[in-house]
Order: structure tokens, then C-alpha cells, then sequence
């Protein structure tokens, strides 16, 4: 009797152990991912890379035109996936009834997330690129990658604006409020946070995508900035794989180095929803 | 002693979309500056009957809505009604407090600022008004603009019961307002009930048979969606016409 009782104790601990060890495991490859990426790319980083032009075939100097053409994508995308995404999300959670159109829209939503990304590439380049003539430009990319982030947007603002507790619109509406006084005054502020969040997180995988942007705006070398929404731009993630496997002979370092400001400007966008999220968890009051 | 009815409720039916039969040929005056308490055991209909009147009952799924009820002389279930100012008429307090995430004077100026009130003379002039006629002014007054959160349950309570008040309404609907409330808050609550049945309709669903015999002055007794009796407070509780009504409250049944 006592040595099963032991016995089921240390099986007990074995089995938490495992499990503590698993989890532990999987913080390995993302710790690994960024020191490898520091060590490599850090000494290629200077004020002249990140301000200046690549020259000598690109196996020299700075990658300006790639930051600014993945904030100018990025910016792109946000301009059209935001409000369209939003506006999606609140009438799926506040409007939408339970029928046959919305159960549509939902599975179209998440069919839209579950497409892979060269396939938005190649649909961005027979509507944008072609059919509307927009060219290959910035704005045929950041329409592209609008598409590809808006189902990322409209489930976690659904998601935030459902969190929203039932009882607040009830009061609201008791009270004489109409339905799109208590979304602007109650729900949209208090799911505010949890949006905002999803919005970055969309956005965060636009800006790192490559092969939505290969044929819809991405250029392989650019000997200025663009100037208008249709000239085509470089990008970090274009440019990263460019300088990989396009360019002979090109110095470890520059490939190591964009990677290393493509993945800060990543993370610098995830380390903001994190804390916007952290922050709006301490100061709700629900 | 001849009183106004307010709101005359005739041969209501109720059923939901999923089937259930909420409420049966109902009939029932409520007077004017009384309080008409509706009791009896859950699901027998009260709380649908306080939705109706107010029309909350939109939110919910209905399949058959039948009859009719009159405020004032209006049958507010007729779809040309306006159910925003209907809301605004006849206010509503629900059993948990549900105070909403602004301060305490935000809570209190939200109703007044959907109906377009900007003016901070009016608003502030409601808050004070209404905190005192729930007796929570002289607990909060220092601290207006502390979230409404950080109050007590029944302070909360009381706030939602001001922010109602802040509307100026004719006709209070509280649904076991105090179930959730200690003793002394009960107390502050049915006492302010008391104070405003002076100048508002009050129609409670009270959280227990005691709390109906104190605070009726009309008192309506419904059973699975029928109303089974309807009298005076002190008569109901003393001489109880119908035998469920009489085994219900000496506690044989609910």
C-alpha cells in the first residue's frame, strides 16, 4: 500500500517534469532564432546601413530603400485593412444575425486565413497588378496584403468585441441609448485595446511577408526611393531573400544585418501589442 | 382611495423562439405613484412582463407577442412606438448591479448624454439629484470621478438606481434589485423605493416574499406565466383569495 502511494507521487513528479521540460523546449528555437540573428547580423550595422543606399550590386552599403518601402507596405496595408477590418468585425458581432449570410461570411473569413500566401501573391497580380492596372506598385502590394490580413483583424476584433460583457449593452439600451451609441460610447473603447492588438499582429506578418509582394510591388533593386503609390519598392523580406539566393558573392553580413532589422521591427511591433494589451488588462473595469 | 392607473396591461401573451410559453393572457392595471409588486416562483413570467414594459424584450428572440399594454394611455407594443424615449420614460434596474466602466459621474450623466444633454449645468445638477435621492451623496460626493467600480455592491446598486433616476423617468422597473445586497443596503434601497413611490410608478420584482409583504401596496402573483391573483399588498398577504397564492406564501410550495 505505502510503496503504490510512492509510487503514484514520483509519477506524479516525473510526468510534471516532462511537461515542465517541454514547455521550456519551445522558448528554445525563438531564443535561438534571435541570438543567432543578433550575433551574425549585428556587426553589419552601422548609421550608413540603415540610412544609406546599396551599391556595388548591392554587396555593399545600406538598405534605406527596403525600411522605408516595408513602412510605406505596412502603412499600406494598415490603410486598408484597418477600417475595412473593423467595420467587418462590428457588424459580425453586433449586427450580424445568426443566418445563412453570416455563417457564409464566417467561413469565408476563415478559408481567406487558411490560403497560402503565394496564392494571395497570384491573385493580387491578375486583379491589381492587371485587371485594374494599378501596375506593380506599392499599391497593388498593400492592397494584396490587405486581403491577406484582414481575416487576422476581423477574428481578434470579434474576438475583443465579444469579450465586451453583455450586460453593458443591455444597461445602454435600457437607458435609451440606440445600438451604435453604445458601440461608440461602451464597446468600441473598452474592446479598443484587444483590437488594437489583432491589428498589429496582422500587420506584423504583411510586413514579413514576401510572397504576397514578389509579383504585386516588390522591386529587386531600386536606385531611389518611390515617390507615389504606384511605383514599385523594395522590401526587407524581398531583399533579404534577393541578397540570399540572387547575388554571388554577396558578404554574410548585409543578408545577416536585414534580417536582424526586419526581426526588430517585428518584434518591436509585437513587444507594442503586448503591452497595450497588459496595460488595458490592469485598468479594466470588468 | 381612487388612484391613476399608469399602465394597463390587457390580455398579454408571451412565447419565445425557442418554444417557451412566458406568459398567458395576462391583465393587470398598475396604478400610478404606488408600488406593485410582481412575485411568485422563477419562470413564472415576472421578469418578462418588466421587459415588455420597456420593451427589452426586443433583444430577446420572440415568437408570439400578443395584447396590449398602455402607458399612459399609449399601447407602447404597437411598432410606431418610440422605444427610445419609451426607455427613457420607464427606466430599468437589474438584479446584478451593472455599473458601467466609467466614473461614478460618468455613470450617471451617460443616460442624459445619449439624449444629446451637454450642457455641464444640467449634468451635474442630475448627478447630485439623483446621488441624493438614493442617499449615496454624502458616500461619494468627494469622489465623483473614482471609477464606479471601486464601490460597494450596494453602493453600485444604488448608482444604477440613480442613473436611472438621472432621466427623470415616470416609471421605475426593478428586478429582484436587492438580491444580491446585504441587510443594511436592502434597507437603504427599499427605503429610497419608499421616498420615490411619491412621484414615480414603481413595478419590483422583490427577491423574496418577505421583501413583497413590506413593500406592496399592490401586489400581483403569477405561476408558470398566469397571473393567480391580484390585490391590494395587505390584502393579498393576509387574506389570500386563491389557494396557491395562500400555500405559495405561508411556504408550502416555491
Amino acid at each position: 500500500m505505502k510503496a503504490f502511494f510512492i509510487n503514484r507521487h514520483l509519477v506524479q513528479r516525473l510526468g510534471f517534469s516532462l511537461i515542465t521540460l517541454i514547455a521550456t523546449l519551445t522558448v528554445l528555437p525563438i531564443l535561438g532564432v534571435i541570438v543567432y540573428i543578433i550575433n551574425k547580423g549585428a556587426p553589419a550595422i552601422s548609421w550608413e546601413f540603415i540610412s544609406g543606399f546599396p551599391h556595388d550590386g548591392m554587396r555593399a552599403g545600406g538598405i534605406l530603400p527596403a525600411i522605408v518601402g516595408t513602412l510605406y507596405l505596412t502603412l499600406g496595408t494598415a490603410i486598408f485593412s484597418v477600417p475595412l477590418g473593423i467595420g467587418a468585425a462590428i457588424y459580425l458581432s453586433e449586427y450580424a444575425a445568426d443566418n445563412t449570410l453570416t455563417r457564409l461570411i464566417r467561413l469565408a473569413i476563415i478559408n481567406l486565413a487558411g490560403i497560402p500566401s503565394v496564392v494571395y501573391g497570384l491573385f493580387g497580380l491578375g486583379l491589381f497588378v492587371i485587371f485594374l492596372n494599378f501596375g506593380t506598385s506599392i499599391l497593388a502590394a498593400s492592397l494584396t496584403l490587405s486581403i491577406m490580413t484582414l481575416p487576422v483583424i476581423i477574428s481578434t476584433a470579434e474576438e475583443a468585441l465579444r469579450a465586451v460583457p453583455q450586460a453593458f449593452r443591455t444597461v445602454s439600451i435600457s437607458m435609451g441609448g440606440t445600438r451604435w451609441q453604445t458601440i461608440r460610447r461602451i464597446v468600441l473603447p473598452e474592446a479598443l485595446p484587444g483590437i488594437i492588438t489583432g491589428v498589429i499582429l496582422g500587420l506584423e506578418r504583411a510586413a514579413g511577408e514576401t510572397a504576397p509582394i514578389l509579383f504585386t510591388g516588390a522591386a529587386f533593386f531600386l536606385p531611389r526611393l518611390p515617390h507615389t503609390p504606384f511605383d514599385a519598392t523594395m522590401a526587407l523580406p524581398y531583399h533579404l531573400f534577393v541578397i540570399s539566393t540572387q547575388v554571388p558573392e554577396m558578404p554574410i553580413q548585409i543578408q545577416y544585418g536585414t534580417a536582424l532589422v526586419l526581426l526588430t521591427f517585428v518584434v518591436v511591433m509585437n513587444l507594442t501589442a503586448t503591452f497595450i494589451r497588459s496595460r488595458a488588462r490592469a485598468k479594466r473595469q470588468w | 382611495m381612487t388612484q391613476m392607473v399608469k399602465i394597463s396591461i390587457r390580455d398579454l401573451s408571451l412565447r419565445y423562439a425557442d418554444g417557451t410559453e412566458s406568459l398567458r393572457g395576462i391583465t393587470l392595471d398598475i396604478k400610478a405613484n404606488a408600488i406593485t409588486v410582481l412575485f411568485g416562483p422563477a419562470g413564472g413570467g415576472k421578469s418578462s412582463l418588466l421587459r415588455c414594459i420597456n420593451r427589452l424584450n426586443d433583444l430577446t428572440e420572440v415568437r408570439t407577442l400578443s395584447g396590449t399594454i398602455l402607458v399612459d394611455g399609449e399601447n407602447i407594443l404597437d411598432p410606431k412606438t418610440d422605444v427610445i424615449a419609451l426607455r427613457r420614460k420607464v427606466g430599468m434596474v437589474f438584479a446584478r448591479p451593472v455599473v458601467l466602466p466609467f466614473s461614478i459621474r460618468g455613470n450617471l450623466t451617460y443616460g442624459l448624454e445619449l439624449a444629446g444633454e451637454r450642457r455641464k449645468s444640467r449634468l451635474d445638477e442630475a448627478v447630485e439629484t439623483s446621488l441624493k435621492q438614493v442617499a449615496l451623496w454624502d458616500e461619494v460626493k468627494d469622489r465623483l470621478d473614482d471609477p464606479a467600480i471601486a464601490l460597494s455592491g450596494g453602493q453600485q446598486q444604488r448608482l444604477c438606481l440613480a442613473r436611472v433616476l438621472a432621466l427623470r423617468p415616470d416609471v421605475i422597473l426593478l428586478d429582484e434589485p436587492t438580491s444580491g445586497l446585504d441587510p443594511i443596503s436592502t434597507g437603504k434601497v427599499e427605503a429610497s423605493l419608499q421616498e420615490l413611490k411619491q412621484n414615480h410608478t414603481i413595478v419590483l420584482v422583490p427577491h423574496s416574499i418577505q421583501q413583497a409583504a413590506r413593500m406592496a401596496d399592490d401586489a400581483a402573483f403569477f405561476l408558470q406565466g398566469e397571473l393567480v391573483e391580484y390585490a391590494s399588498g395587505a390584502n393579498l398577504f393576509t387574506i389570500p383569495k386563491d389557494k396557491r397564492t395562500s400555500d405559495y406564501i405561508t411556504g408550502r410550495f416555491g
